[in-house]
């Protein structure tokens, strides 16, 4: 199509006008017409397809313009991971990447994967599609050699059509090879989610034969979202559809004694849905849905308010009984040991000790949940934009008493999601309500409702000490974390026990622990990293409740420890790159950390740089912090070069530098925004965010409240070295280099004022404070 | 219910709807537009942005009533049959959106202001973005993009020389822009 956009849009408006509804399905296939009844009866009669691992036909499928599907089961959170995976695909198959289109995330159509997870996308899920894809392409090429009648050494493959070596007239497609599928067995693993993987018979090629894995593709998802084309999960409608509004209390745990049906009179399409504890507000159209929800009067129990103060938060963290620690918690336990440490300090000449405080802080996602679901009589249709749907489909089959089967999940593109964050919960309230009122049900969470009622980031208290010997050697360190569990909400919606709604009909509350310790390759005699959990402030619905979010819990785990090894570096009179290469002990890591030193031409001496070195003029004063981040197979080390104004506390993170390994890069285009990306919402996280609450409720209900990163505040720079490692396997980019940023600033202002702020986000009446 | 009547996108267009209602839903709902998205409804970060009279309001918060005569525009209109607007060019050239659900409260303010006059300094920019949210942190590249579609618009520039085509049913794209510009910096 040279110019669709005018045809886009007057088809587009035609869709949901009145009774006379209509489907276009301008496919490359011509023009057909369904009713949308046909077309969503179609969509939840569909059979699956068969998505076992196992069959080749899984992964791949072609149509007759020669275009191929491929089905990933994970989905994009806004890195154009589709795009990397459709790479993978062409690369393989040898046909173009533009003819290559990826479904995501479809419980139907898509094998279980497990979702968005980990940075896991390339490093882990691109896999299973890659070997599927060499299979494909050795598969199609024996049946052309058969064709042509030419051993298959004599053939070769470019974008999709099959030829004689040196006789290029003699040739055939994929497609007319296709037929009714490969009907190809692959050898499967067993497993699903992250780690399942299928390999057949074809080798794969290797990194130096790639021509499109390693290219800046554009991301195929951009146009669509600029274009105003793309159907978001919050476009979908389905017809006779009812708008849903969830009524929260007003005091975290209080329950509904009466419900005043009488108070939403005026808008006579809405009516009051109460299960258990759970109420809401449906009705025919949007508004009246929430001028209704707005309006309902009910009669909340009366709760002592089970919160402490905000004040007391750190207080609790520091003296509440230990729910779990490192040793019995988290996938499997991690026995240590503090007594060795703590001797090695003790016995040392100098002991150094610090404590740093990181407060809740909310997903806050540019929109809050939203889900529709169809549930009828044996299936139910639910469209979310989860990071997981397979595991939402067992968890929603849970909720509505049906088999897994039975209930098929499609995910469609949202705001970007950055973990366990509220996403899945409006969908789950949607199936309920759907369950209950027979028709579909879309539910969207107000504003408040997502900064208050979504699943926060766990605050925690980091207890670090170390011991110098009097060569100033560090003789001993001890890395404690105390804070709430990165399981309070589990990191996917299996069990309906881990959602709000689940919660409010009856489910308990599961009681899972996790936290974490850094993950650099520091090697200090005589060392310790640990983590305890506390008991979560509420077992029940509750607006603190806690989850994974964006590189689980290690921002604030590298807040402390890169702050704290800054401190030592101070203490020992080194600069503070010196003091970590002489710890590190991975290749990488020392080569990120050399890389940056190079990129921002650091100055090596201790740090705070004295006031007459110049690091300033008038109220602003300029410092640089470095920081290391490793996870996920990513290994990143950043520089940070800060403004601070004493005269309004605030601090301008002016330029970055990021030194980024994360193996074979596979597209740096995406790859640069993806690290930006990271890098803002770091910054964000790190002067900005911070959840309010009192003894009741959560009090940061909005942007004004909760405020995250103005672009008046965003860098001026981010120069980043991408270091591509052709020999070693793709890792996770999503994740670690927002990892790498508290730290980078906390030890950038600390060089520009001298004093160092143990507490974030670090917001300028917190600098203000410290700097006296 | 009363009507109200006004034009979108250069189309007559009349909407029954309660006088209190915000425009955004009419636009989400019936008029099925996928350019402006509910991200507050307070008016706080711009998800819902669309072009009224020539200035970008957020339309979560705007009664339907006070549009009834007015001219609007959204992002769906801006593209006509000679491509996209230059500030969508732009945007798709930076590759300037993470998760894409802000991304119209960027784009329609920068479309407002930089026709108004694409004559900004990069602190201008920041100054007419200041208060949209991204939360996917897409900042530096919506910067890049801004620039871009600035230099391009007071140069009068067509976004000829940029190929775009695009393929909504597929997402399949060919695009012609200087790519490499990003991949070797
Ligand atoms: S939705 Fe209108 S400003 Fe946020
Ligand atoms: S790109 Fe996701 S919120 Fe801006």
């Amino acid at each position: 199509m040279n110019s669709p956009f005018n045809k886009i849009k007057s088809s587009r408006r035609n869709l949901l006008k009145g009774s006379a509804s209509l489907v276009f399905a301008l496919g490359s296939g011509g023009l057909s017409i369904l009713t949308i009844e046909q077309s969503i009866a179609q969509t939840l009669a569909e059979a699956p397809r068969a998505i076992g691992p196992e069959n080749l036909d899984t992964w791949l499928s072609f149509d007759s313009a020669g275009r191929v599907t491929t089905y990933f089961g994970k989905m994009d959170m806004g890195q154009g991971v589709d795009t990397v995976i459709a790479q993978i695909v062409a690369e393989e198959l040898d046909i173009n990447v533009s003819r290559v289109s990826v479904v995501m995330g479809d419980t139907h159509r898509t094998p279980d994967q497990g979702g968005a997870s980990g940075s896991s996308a390339c490093r882990q899920g691109a896999i299973p599609l890659r070997n599927a894809a060499a299979e494909a392409r050795r598969v199609l090429v024996t049946r052309a050699a058969d064709v042509l009648g030419v051993p298959v050494e004599q053939c070769q493959v470019e974008d999709g059509t099959v030829s004689v070596s040196g006789a290029k007239d003699r040739s055939i497609t994929y497609m007319d090879l296709i037929a009714d599928g490969f009907d190809t067995d692959l050898d499967w693993n067993g497993n699903y989610g992250n780690s399942l993987n299928v390999s057949g018979q074809a080798t794969p090629k290797t990194v130096d034969q790639y021509q499109v894995v390693g290219t800046g593709v554009a991301r195929k998802d951009i146009p669509g979202k600029i274009l105003a084309t793309t159907e978001f999960c919050h476009h979908v409608s389905l017809p006779g559809m009812l708008h849903g509004r969830c009524i929260r209390p007003p005091v975290a745990n209080a329950v509904p004694v009466s419900v005043d049906e009488n108070s939403i009179n005026p808008w006579p399409d809405a009516r009051v849905i109460r299960e258990g504890d759970f109420i809401a507000v449906v009705a025919d159209t949007e508004w009246h849905a929430i001028k209704a929800s707005q309006a309902l009067k009910v009669n909340w129990s009366d709760t002592t308010p089970p919160f402490p103060t905000q004040e007391e938060l750190f207080d609790y963290l520091r003296n509440a009984p230990a729910a779990s620690d490192s040793a019995t918690g988290g996938f499997r336990g991690t026995p240590y040991e503090t007594a060795p440490a703590l001797a090695a300090i003790s016995a040392a000449a100098q002991q150094i000790e610090a404590e740093y405080e990181v407060p809740f802080q909310s997903h806050a996602r540019m929109a809050p949940s939203m889900g529709l679901a169809d549930v009828r009589e044996n299936q139910a249709l639910i469209y979310s934009d989860t990071q997981k749907s397979h595991n939402s489909r067992n968890g929603l089959a849970k909720l509505l008493g049906m088999a897994p089967e039975q209930v098929r999940v499609i995910w469609k593109p949202g705001p970007g999601s950055y973990g366990r964050s509220d996403a899945d919960e409006a969908a789950f309230e949607a199936a309920l309500l759907s369950k209950i009122t027979k028709r579909p049900v879309r539910v969207q969470w107000m504003r408040q409702e997502g900064h208050a009622w979504d699943p926060k980031a766990p605050a925690c208290v980091i207890q670090c000490k170390a011991g110098l010997d009097s060569a100033n050697n560090i003789a001993g360190w001890y890395f404690k974390t105390r804070g709430f569990s990165g399981w309070d909400v589990y990191f996917n919606a299996n069990d309906p026990q881990d959602t709000l709604v689940g919660q409010l009909t009856g489910y308990a509350k599961g009681d899972r622990h996790n936290f974490g310790v850094p993950g650099e390759s520091y090697r200090f005699t005589d060392s310790v990293a640990f983590w305890e959990t506390v008991p979560t402030l509420l077992d029940r619905a509750s607006p603190l409740r806690t989850s994974h979010m964006r590189a689980p819990q290690e921002p604030q785990l590298h807040f402390a420890h890169e702050s704290f090894i800054d401190e030592v570096a101070t203490a020992s009179g080194l600069d503070p790159i010196e003091l970590r290469l002489s710890h590190l002990q991975d290749e990488r890591e020392i080569a990120v950390l050399e890389a940056v030193a190079r990129l921002s031409n650091w100055d090596s001496r201790p740090s705070p740089a004295s006031r007459s070195e110049g690091r300033g003029e008038g109220n602003i004063l300029r410092g640089r912090g470095v920081s290391m981040a490793t996870s996920f197979g990513g290994f990143v080390a950043t520089v940070c070069e800060v403004e601070v104004d004493t005269s309004t506390g605030r601090i301008w993170p002016r330029r970055f530098y990021v030194a980024h390994d994360c193996g074979l890069i596979l597209n740096p285009r995406s790859l640069r925004t993806t690290i930006e990306g990271n890098i803002v919402q770091g910054t964000s996280r790190t002067l900005c965010e911070e959840v309010n609450f009192d003894e009741s409720m959560v009090t940061s209900e909005d942007w004004l409240s909760y405020p995250i990163l103005d672009v008046m505040e965003a860098p001026e720079s981010i120069e980043i070295d991408m270091i591509n490692r052709p020999d070693l396997p793709p890792g996770g980019a999503g994740e670690p280099s927002l990892v790498s940023v508290p730290g980078a600033i906390a030890n950038a202002v600390f060089e520009a004022t001298g004093v160092r702020i143990r507490r974030l986000p670090l917001t300028p009446e917190r600098v203000k404070a410290a700097l006296g | 219910m009363p009507s109200y009547q006004f034009t979108l996108d250069g189309q007559p267009q009349a909407v029954e709807a309660d006088a209190d209602m915000p425009l955004l839903y009419a636009l989400r709902g019936e008029l099925a537009l996928k350019g402006p998205k509910f991200g507050c409804g307070l008016a706080q970060c711009g998800a819902c942005t669309v072009i009224l009279n020539g200035t970008a309001i957020r339309s979560c918060i705007l009664p339907i009533s006070a549009v009834a005569g007015t001219n609007l525009r959204t992002l769906d209109g801006l593209p006509t049959e000679a491509g996209p607007h230059p500030v969508q060019a732009a945007f798709i050239a930076e590759e300037a959106a993470q998760c894409g659900y802000c991304t119209n409260g960027w784009m329609m303010t920068l479309v407002a202001g930089l026709e108004r006059d694409p004559n900004v300094s990069d602190q201008e920019i920041r100054n007419m973005l200041t208060g949209l949210k991204c939360r996917c942190g897409s900042h530096m590249a919506i910067l890049r993009a801004a620039r871009r579609a600035a230099d391009a618009m007071a140069q009068d520039a067509t976004v000829q020389d940029q190929v775009v085509q695009f393929d909504p049913q597929t997402d399949a794209v060919d695009l012609d822009v200087d790519t490499d510009r990003e991949a070797q910096a």
